[in-house]
């Protein structure tokens, strides 16, 4: 089955309708109260993780070195057993209450974060490796074409040392497509590249991953990388998700603190809440949910407004301390009483250090979960 | 850190182990078993032996003085190979690493064979070497390759920063050799001295043929002469606990220290010193040890088959090297075999029985020879007698006893393959056992080559357990050599001992080539 042909997923189209749906109707790939403590180590590397990627969809596990993101992914692919949770796939128990389905017969795609290419096979005998069940001609037929999908056609007889890493990497991907898996995980696989070609390289595979119709998750550490990859993305901390959703929903309305600083810089104020609003330090704010009393609220430094003169109630007035151009917009440290402030503004007004300036929050501010909830 | 679970349990991985353990652990406690048969009395008198205490100063001031004399030898050469714009280097390593292809009983039969009124040197009127000295000089000429590689590796991988700190920090170049050098060259000391004093222990053609009565000779004289099997496993015993004490005092010493370079990045080059005054000296030093331990031996065979082989002598030789090869090759083959998975599991699945199987690989390597022999001989008469003087039992006694020397090339080799790329085969759809041997497998090869290549020069090499093992009728070069060279038949020698070097040296050039 695994081999044949699949009928291309139905697109599903919930996205669509909206970004704030949480739970997927019907998962491809569901991972429950997942752990995993390594036999060195007393902490779990992975804690009662839970998440669900549905057909089709391109997720992402973000999050900083060491959170267990990675072992999430090993653990999917097999290479490792849990200590707890399951993890199912189109209605099989990969893992969990005591079963366990070996990687090779789990049928997922993997491209290694360093490629793992053979490097005694050519760049053919590499993609046609999982192909060693189908007749030659079928081999040889699937082979070229996944190299044509990567655009790797014409370098079939090289030997991966031969290849730089870009190609390599576009090698791993064609090898990890060329079986027909429904599930594709990739382990920081746009790391190695330089950053002009990373981008490139991401939005070509995002765009024959969606064009095939394959289900992949994507283990990175880059917010931006996740954001402009995935369908949806789970921030990831000390083996926990923080938070799920689409980009949208973790940038806008990040749960908690550590989400709101993980996803870009953010003003962070705690002040205290009265219903629908907050009067802080930074001027009157609107929350984005209703709280009382004491709370932690993020504002982005794009939601600010920054003018020269007093054009609305609310406008606070602070001092310019510095300022960094940075060519498509400025980014302005400026003292609003007693606190610090960032400001990003397309505005081209060149204010400078020391100069009196007034700000004002645009967008809701978003209200964080207290520690610990 | 946990033993292997029951689901990681592989037969394939732990069954050749568990061969490994068995195979050097039963025999060797068959020796003990076999030293405390007899009264308590007679136990007694065979322990609290004057010439027991003979015999160890014997062993224990050979092995001395074949350190000292090594270290004389191998420190110039390396400092001159890896410190110095000395000319012809490659050359001058070759010559370091050459000897390497002499075996013992080669170096002593070409340095009695030299000398005396017949002799190549005869005009020099030099005493034919025997007792002491002439074992002293016959392995000190063959073993200190062993310590030139190990301390010119230390000298070239030496941070030339950390000199050029001294020297910042108002040393002399003498000093920063003294204080800076020479402490970071103590490991690759050890380890080459190491190996030496295992060679010097171990030695059995070089100190029968010289006569000179070290433990390994006593052992032999008690089990092929006296027949008195009982003091023969008491020497053995001693024998191998002197290596016990040898193999610990390493430990001891080699504690914590770990010399690698700490920062990052590739590592300048030294710049070579110029020899300057020391030249005439330096290039005399190398012609000396070139002469002693490559050109000797050889001249020495040739001048010898220049005078002449009788007839028959071809064949005989043919068939020694057939017997050689069919007992040689099956070992190489069968030890590399059973490396692989040993070096496999304390590499890639780290646990205490995967450590001790391979430690108990290097413990059957540093046995020496007679005594695991005799240990096996112990074994097979008890409990296995169809196996006594069968080819079986030699081949799986070289095994054993060499394989240690095929884990090295293959671990190292898996430590640089990917871990992920077996994963990758995995992931494609491959068996554990299928996506090693698809994945990683091809990376090793060429270190399954070199330990074989090892293990078979090792084997072809082999004269105690040879003799002690072989079947009857089987002769061997080495055996060819060694009896010939005891009775003084220089010329019936010769032709054993070039068939050896030849061979030695092909596959040492051939393994140089590859590495």
């Amino acid at each position: 089955m695994r081999n044949g042909d699949f009928p291309r997923p139905l697109r599903t189209t919930h996205y669509e309708i909206g970004h704030t749906l949480h739970c997927t109707i019907n998962p491809l790939l569901t991972i429950s109260c997942l752990s995993k403590t390594f036999s060195d180590g007393v902490l779990p590397v992975v804690n009662e993780l839970s998440f669900e990627v549905e057909d089709g969809e391109l997720f992402a596990l973000l999050g900083p070195s060491g959170c267990g993101k990675t072992t999430v992914l090993r653990l999917i692919g097999g290479f490792m057993r849990p200590n707890h949770g399951s993890i199912s796939f189109d209605g099989r128990l990969f893992a969990g209450d005591g079963s366990f389905v070996p990687p090779e017969k789990r049928g997922i795609g993997f491209v290694f974060q360093d490629y793992a290419l053979f490097p005694h096979l050519a760049v053919a005998q590499n993609v046609a490796f999982g192909l060693r069940k189908e007749k030659a001609a079928v081999r040889k037929e699937r082979t070229d074409e996944v190299l044509k999908l990567v655009g790797m056609e014409g370098f079939e007889d090289r030997l991966p040392h031969a290849l730089s890493g870009g190609q390599q990497q576009r090698v791993a991907l064609a090898r990890a497509l060329a079986p027909r898996p429904r599930l594709l995980l990739l382990d920081e696989p746009f790391s190695n590249l330089d950053a002009y070609f990373r981008n490139e390289m991401r939005d070509n595979i995002r765009a024959i991953l969606k064009e095939e119709g394959i289900t992949a998750v994507l283990v990175t550490h880059d917010q931006e990388e996740a954001m402009v990859f995935a369908d949806r993305l789970g921030v990831m901390q000390g083996g926990r998700v923080d938070q799920i959703g689409t980009p949208e929903e973790i940038y806008l309305t990040p749960r908690t603190l550590f989400v709101a600083q993980f996803m870009g810089q953010t003003n962070l104020v705690l002040t205290h809440a009265d219903g629908a609003t907050a009067d802080s330090v930074l001027g009157k704010l609107t929350l984005h949910r209703p709280a009382e009393g004491m709370v932690l609220v993020a504002v982005r430094p794009e939601h600010f407004t920054i003018a020269p003169t007093a054009d609305h109630p609310d406008a606070m007035e602070a001092t310019v301390l510095s300022r960094s151009f940075k060519g498509h917009d400025i980014t302005y440290r400026v003292q609003v009483g007693p606190v610090d402030c960032l400001v990003h503004t397309h505005n081209r007004e060149p204010f400078a250090p020391g100069d009196t300036v007034f700000i004002r929050a645009v967008e809701p501010a978003v209200v964080l979960d207290k520690a610990g909830e | 850190m946990p033993v292997a679970r029951l689901h990681d349990f592989r037969w394939y991985l732990w069954g050749p182990a568990l061969l490994v353990a068995v195979g050097v652990l039963v025999p060797l406690s068959y020796l003990v078993l076999r030293a405390f048969q007899g009264d308590a009395g007679e136990l007694a008198d065979l322990v609290l032996r004057r010439r027991n205490l003979r015999l160890l100063g014997n062993t224990l001031g050979l092995t001395a003085g074949v350190l000292l004399l090594t270290s004389a030898i191998a420190f110039p050469l390396a400092w001159l190979v890896a410190r110095t714009d000395i000319k012809g280097k490659p050359f001058v390593t070759l010559l370091g690493v050459l000897p390497l292809a002499v075996p013992g009983y080669v170096m002593a039969y070409a340095l009695m064979a030299s000398t005396g009124p017949s002799g190549l040197l005869s005009g020099l009127h030099l005493p034919r070497p025997s007792g002491y000295a002439g074992a002293w000089l016959a392995l000190g000429l063959y073993t200190f390759p062993y310590l030139f590689l190990n301390l010119r590796a230390a000298l070239l991988g030496l941070d030339p920063a950390l000199e050029d700190a001294a020297q910042s920090l108002g040393y002399s170049n003498r000093e920063v050799a003294r204080r800076v050098v020479l402490p970071q060259l103590r490991p690759a000391f050890f380890a080459g001295g190491l190996l030496i004093a295992l060679h010097v222990l171990g030695d059995f053609g070089v100190v029968s043929l010289m006569r000179f009565e070290t433990f390994s000779y006593a052992i032999y004289l008690q089990y092929a002469a006296a027949f008195d099997r009982v003091y023969a496993a008491w020497l053995a015993l001693m024998l191998l606990s002197l290596t016990g004490v040898m193999l610990l005092l390493e430990m001891r010493l080699l504690r914590g220290r770990r010399y690698e370079r700490t920062g990052s990045g590739s590592a300048r080059t030294t710049s070579m010193s110029p020899l300057g005054r020391w030249t005439a000296p330096a290039y005399g030093f190398v012609g000396l040890v070139g002469m002693a331990g490559v050109a000797l031996p050889v001249s020495t065979v040739v001048y010898w088959l220049g005078r002449g082989v009788e007839h028959g002598r071809w064949s005989d030789l043919l068939s020694a090297f057939l017997d050689s090869c069919s007992a040689a090759l099956p070992a190489a083959v069968l030890a590399t075999a059973l490396a692989l998975p040993v070096a496999y599991l304390s590499v890639r699945k780290p646990s205490w029985p995967a450590r001790a199987a391979e430690r108990i690989a290097y413990l059957g390597y540093a046995t020496p020879p007679l005594a695991f022999a005799l240990a096996l001989i112990f074994f097979t008469l008890r409990s296995a007698p169809f196996l006594y003087q069968s080819l079986g039992l030699l081949i799986a006694a070289y095994a054993l006893h060499f394989m240690a020397e095929a884990i090295g090339p293959v671990r190292s080799a898996l430590y640089q393959a990917p871990v992920r790329i077996q994963e990758a085969a995995r992931n494609l759809g491959r068996s554990p056992l299928r996506a090693f041997f698809e994945g990683t497998f091809p990376l090793l090869r060429g270190s399954l080559g070199a330990g074989m290549a090892l293990v078979f020069l090792s084997a072809l090499k082999e004269l105690p357990i040879t003799f002690l093992l072989s079947p009857l009728g089987f002769r061997s070069l080495a055996m060819g050599v060694w009896g010939a060279a005891s009775e003084s038949l220089f010329s019936v020698a010769a032709p054993y001992a070039l068939v050896l070097m030849a061979t030695s040296t092909a596959l040492v050039g051939l393994l140089l080539r590859k590495a």
